[in-house]
């Protein structure tokens, strides 16, 4: 109950400074400025729009990715593997999980981006695509634990009950469990998502940070938390820095988008998603 | 604690002898760290950094109770740390706005000369562009390496951040504020820079001239080579002053380690580096 109030008083607070510091912004009407697609500080063009859609366009590719393997990795824990080969695959996840995200970069800087640049002959390297493959690794982890904690809480006499009807493994899952958890699926996608949203050390070493649309899966492009990490060492009155609390606040309410989704999703199934 | 005093005491003594032996070159201005005690953060500039590494080093290894901490960030991180008191010196690569010194109350200490050179990695055949060609390279309009007498690859630009003192004296004096290509990767310090530039053949960029190293080729600008010879007596245009700033006036303490960076031994660690030392008063 206190740790509810107190994580929603941060969270509005959080909220209420952002909109306090972006109202500059609309009050001046210099939003038409924020929501354009160019940004030129130099130039006086403040545009952010690039970034939201690099931010998308990242995580999104980053999740469809990611997605379908964890979905396998987790069935195979569950149900298909045999015991001591599920534990492993088990820890090996969670060992996953534990490593820092700057790792995970640092390895991407000097394994991926040659590999990207060398066989695709598009760019320097860091792109769209290497940003989204290191990423995809970073939010597999999260899905299969995930999921695999809604599939832990599926009834077991499910289990025995297929297995009576003479369902094969490969069957129990695909018309069984996976159905039964169909919630579960949402909300570790959506999960994932905000992880791969939220993410600023990757996106920020490996996809390049140019300020462009997304045009293409070599492009370099700069996602919101990456922008927000360069522009906050600029002056802070400039109009530049103005635009952080923009892309901060538009952070946000992606994240509170995801977020009710997962209530929605949790809804619908009449329980309350553990994640 | 007085026996305690008693060993460090002579342990400096041995060490000041032993570098007193080892290197004739140390005379005596770390003298007034003696006696001095207590902590120096220190934050910004990417390009001051392993100068100021040394000149922490020698004294911490002078005076033990003196603790120097160096971070770096960027000029702009430097200008905002120092200004909210965040650290006591903040380093810049660039002169602060009228600005930036009435909102914060500002002191300048300049100690250091520095060119930006355009380079690039090592196998390029390249030695040289002109001030007109780096500008269309870095504007995008030039994107082949053939249209500057290169092999027949696609240029990629690497470029640095917006708070980068780096770039805004590499944009004000080589591209006189010209047009920059939307599609430079941004890299956010010169280390980040270096890495990039020498893992990929096709790229061209810029850093410190203190920065540069068998991992990048630095070019010749109109035919002038980017040294720092050529940085101090003024044919290589691109140079900039390397500054350490402190909020009002400094303490006792940090007041040392300004002097000392811009003392005889200072202007050694300076010149170690690859930048030229500003003659103090």
């Amino acid at each position: 109950m206190i740790a509810t109030s107190v994580s929603a008083v941060t969270i509005f607070s959080i909220l209420f400074l952002l909109v306090y510091f972006s109202s500059p912004l609309f009050t001046e009407g210099r939003i038409y400025e924020i929501f354009s697609l160019q940004w030129q500080p130099f130039g006086g063009k403040y545009g952010i729009l690039p970034m939201c859609a690099a931010s998308l366009c990242l995580s999104l590719s980053a999740l469809v990715l990611a997605f379908p393997p964890a979905i396998g990795v987790c069935c195979l824990i569950y149900a298909l593997a045999p015991r001591r080969v599920a534990q492993f695959f088990l820890s090996l996840i969670r060992f996953m999980t534990s490593i820092p995200t700057v790792v995970y970069g640092f390895v991407s800087v000097f394994l991926l981006v040659p590999r990207v640049r060398d066989c695709f002959d598009g760019g320097s390297g860091f792109s769209l695509l290497t940003a989204t493959l290191t990423l995809s690794l970073l939010i597999l982890p999260t899905i299969v634990l995930v999921f695999h904690a809604r599939l832990e809480q599926l009834d077991p006499t499910l289990r025995l009950t297929s297995e009576a009807m003479g369902f094969t493994a490969v069957q129990q899952v695909r018309h069984v469990f996976i159905p039964a958890a169909g919630e579960g699926l949402v909300i570790a996608a959506v999960l994932g998502f905000a992880r791969a949203i939220g993410d600023t050390l990757i996106s920020l070493m490996l996809a390049g940070n140019a300020p462009q649309l997304p045009h293409s899966l070599f492009a370099s492009v700069r996602t919101l938390t990456s922008h927000i990490a360069l522009v906050l060492a600029t002056d802070s009155r400039s109009m530049a820095y103005q635009s952080v609390f923009a892309s901060g606040l538009i952070l946000f309410l992606l994240a509170g988008a995801v977020n009710l989704l997962i209530r929605k999703a949790a809804k619908k199934s009449g329980r309350s998603p553990h994640a | 604690m007085g026996k305690n005093g008693g060993v460090s005491t002579l342990l400096v003594l041995v060490l000041m002898g032993l570098l007193f032996f080892s290197n004739p070159a140390l005379c005596g201005d770390l003298d007034s760290f003696a006696g001095l005690e207590g902590t120096i953060n220190i934050a910004g500039g990417t390009a001051h950094i392993p100068v100021m590494n040394d000149a922490a080093k020698a004294i911490m290894t002078y005076n033990p109770k003196i603790r120097i901490t160096i971070e770096g960030g960027g000029s702009g991180i430097g200008v905002q740390k120092v200004g909210e008191g965040l650290v006591d010196i903040g380093n810049t690569g660039r002169p602060l706005s009228e600005d930036e010194i009435s909102k914060y109350g500002l002191k300048s200490y300049p100690f250091a000369l520095d060119g930006v050179a355009i380079v690039v990695h090592p196998d390029n055949p390249l030695t040289g562009l002109s001030a007109q060609q780096a500008k269309d390279v870095f504007a995008g309009t030039i994107a082949n390496w053939k249209d500057v007498g290169g092999k027949d690859a696609p240029i990629h630009l690497f470029g640095r951040d917006e708070a980068s003192g780096t770039r805004e004296v590499f944009w004000e004096k080589l591209l006189k504020k010209g047009p920059v290509a939307t599609a430079t990767n941004i890299v956010p310090s010169n280390g980040a820079m270096k890495v990039a530039v020498s893992q990929d053949k096709d790229a061209i960029g810029y850093v410190s001239i203190g920065h540069v190293d068998q991992s990048i080729k630095a070019l010749a600008l109109d035919g002038v080579a980017a040294t720092q010879e050529n940085a101090m007596n003024g044919s290589y245009p691109v140079v900039r002053k390397l500054y350490m700033n402190t909020k009002g006036e400094p303490s006792k303490l940090v007041k040392a380690f300004i002097d000392y960076v811009m003392s005889s031994e200072g202007a050694e660690i300076v010149k170690k580096h690859g930048y030229i030392p500003l003659q103090t008063k």
